[in-house]
């Protein structure tokens, strides 16, 4: 007994605590940042302007016809390639190779991201960042899809009566329209924290020391010449942990956003609302 | 080396069959075409084998959450709880070091270490639970007036679950269960980079564009690829399940029938 708790306080396992932090720390960062992006995406693909209305919806479309773990795949390196670039351009403008040689991407020393002499810390935070950036993206075409029906959905009377009373279309917009859509909304939004929530191990593949990387470390079978906890393979059990918290994590998640539907329902003019109304 | 060449050395490589070294520089977008197509079979192989298995626990599933036993719905429940609440890509490591330990215990669990069964197995169970909640849903969703009129012709029991409810639940179901069908293929694409190791160098689509990617340092060439042949799997997906569709829905008026709606894409 006295063993197990020696053992669950070492200094692996403190790291492993704090990435159940690192797990936290992405959703609560990335959940505003797609919904940012999501709510932009809407906006562009229902703007009348002809070509933001393209992006928008090139944007939406793009990220739902293919694996997602391909796009998480795909963004981290292809961000990483587009920031150095940039920084190359703006750099190091006397570069006279290309900046493709073969199957190399080269670029000067100082366009590197991180600087080759930069501390461990900026390492993993640039490769956090990166990261969450992915995630914003990709759920933020989700999140853009969901808003875009929710928009659609909001009654047609509602903004016909706000342009009665002569509001501009800017004023129709962020008064009337933005406020009513959330509650079309919930119900895709919610879905997508779930799926948020379940797609957090992915940072594992994304090279971030997280949950999965830690339960995968300690879990592996110790010898005693290397640590004074020598155990056989106890993965299974570190994962089994995992799978606890997350199916409590969904449980508790979904038990807020049925709250939260109830709140936003009250007043509405859906069959929900009104039922809301004639109990109480 | 003519296209071909490279098309009858590699194109079977994912299963073990043609050249044994995989391309190691002087990468041509034929090379790419092919390994990548070659994967596809893995993913192919993942989907349609889980799907149709877990089409007959998905129905058990909704019966068993349907049900007026107690124990049966609370298996029910916990099973599509647990698979529907916890992320694919965790159940794939819990599964693989599940497998990994019972490996002492008998040799019966020996091919369930590898990918082909184990991960199989997983994504059966998956896919059972998130379908099993679907047709729940379009089970409550049955309409009444159905299940009476098959009362009145004398039918109960297993000839009106066969002729009146299940085909009425199967269309009902069928739009959210053809989405699902997507998410499954996408989600296959899971199964190497968790636990389950590709036993020399034979892995699925992503397995090798991902292998690409990391060679070349260039993603905008194997992902790409990666994405045309999901696109046109997700086309033939539609195709057949739209097939289905109207098959199951062909005794209805024309004008009734909602259109099969497709929604790409979340991952689980």
């Amino acid at each position: 007994m006295t063993w197990l708790i020696c053992y669950l306080t070492t200094g692996k396992h403190l790291a492993f605590y704090a990435s159940f932090g690192t797990v936290l720390l992405l959703l609560a960062i990335t959940a505003p940042a797609a919904l940012a992006f999501g709510f932009a995406g809407a906006s562009a693909a229902r703007s009348r302007v002809a070509p933001l209305r393209w992006i928008g919806k090139t944007y939406i479309a793009i990220v739902r016809g293919v694996p997602d773990i391909a796009f998480f795949l795909f963004f981290v390196l292809a961000l990483d390639i587009f920031f150095e670039w940039i920084r190359h351009e703006i750099k190091c403008p006397d570069w006279d190779q290309p900046i493709w040689q073969g199957n190399d991407f080269v670029v000067c020393a100082a366009a590197k991201l991180p600087l080759g002499n930069a501390p461990q810390w900026v390492h993993e935070t640039y490769g956090f960042f990166l990261a969450v950036l992915t995630f914003a993206i990709v759920f933020g075409a989700f999140a853009a899809n969901v808003l875009f029906g929710a928009m659609r959905a909001v009654p047609r009377a509602q903004l016909e009566t706000a342009e009665a009373y002569g509001m501009s279309r800017r004023q129709v917009y962020w008064r009337i329209l933005v406020p009513q859509m959330w509650i079309y909304a919930l119900p895709g939004l919610s879905n997508l924290w779930m799926v948020l929530i379940k797609a957090t191990p992915l940072l594992f593949l994304l090279g971030v020391e997280d949950i999965v990387y830690w339960a995968r470390e300690l879990g592996g079978a110790k010898t005693p010449r290397f640590t004074d906890y020598p155990h056989p393979d106890w993965r299974m059990w570190y994962f089994l942990f995992l799978l606890v918290f997350y199916l409590a994590f969904t449980r508790v998640s979904e038990i807020v956003l049925d709250r939260i539907t109830t709140r936003l329902r009250h007043g509405q003019a859906t069959i929900g609302g009104t039922a809301q109304r004639s109990a109480t | 080396m003519s296209c071909w060449q490279t098309i009858t050395d590699y194109g079977l490589r994912s299963i073990g069959i043609g050249e044994r070294l995989l391309p190691r520089d002087d990468f041509t977008i034929c090379q790419q075409f092919t390994l990548i197509g070659s994967g596809m079979l893995w993913n192919v192989y993942f989907g349609v084998l889980a799907l149709a298995a877990g089409f007959f626990l998905a129905t058990a599933l909704a019966l068993g959450k349907a049900s007026r036993n107690v124990v049966l719905r609370k298996i029910s429940v916990w099973f599509i709880f647990i698979f529907r609440g916890s992320p694919l890509f965790i159940q794939f490591f819990f599964a693989y070091f599940l497998f990994l330990s019972l490996k002492p215990v008998s040799p019966i669990f020996d091919p369930f270490t590898s990918a082909w069964l184990g991960a199989l197995v997983v994504l059966f169970f998956n896919t059972a639970a998130y379908s099993g909640e679907i047709f729940y849903g379009a089970l409550m969703s049955v309409p009444r007036g159905d299940m009476e009129a098959a009362d009145a012709y004398g039918m109960s029991g297993w000839p009106r679950f066969r002729r009146i409810t299940w085909p009425t639940m199967l269309r009902l179901a069928w739009p959210a269960y053809t989405n699902e069908a997507i998410f499954l293929f996408h989600a296959t694409t899971l199964v190497f980079f968790s636990g389950f190791p590709a036993w020399q160098q034979r892995g699925d689509a992503l397995y090798y564009a991902n292998y690409f990617a990391d060679k070349t340092f260039n993603p905008f060439i194997p992902y790409p690829i990666l994405a045309l042949y999901f696109i046109l799997l997700t086309l033939c997906i539609i195709a057949i399940f739209g097939a289905v569709n109207r098959r199951l829905n062909r005794h209805l008026p024309t004008g009734a029938v909602a259109r099969l709606r497709v929604k790409l894409n979340l991952l689980r």
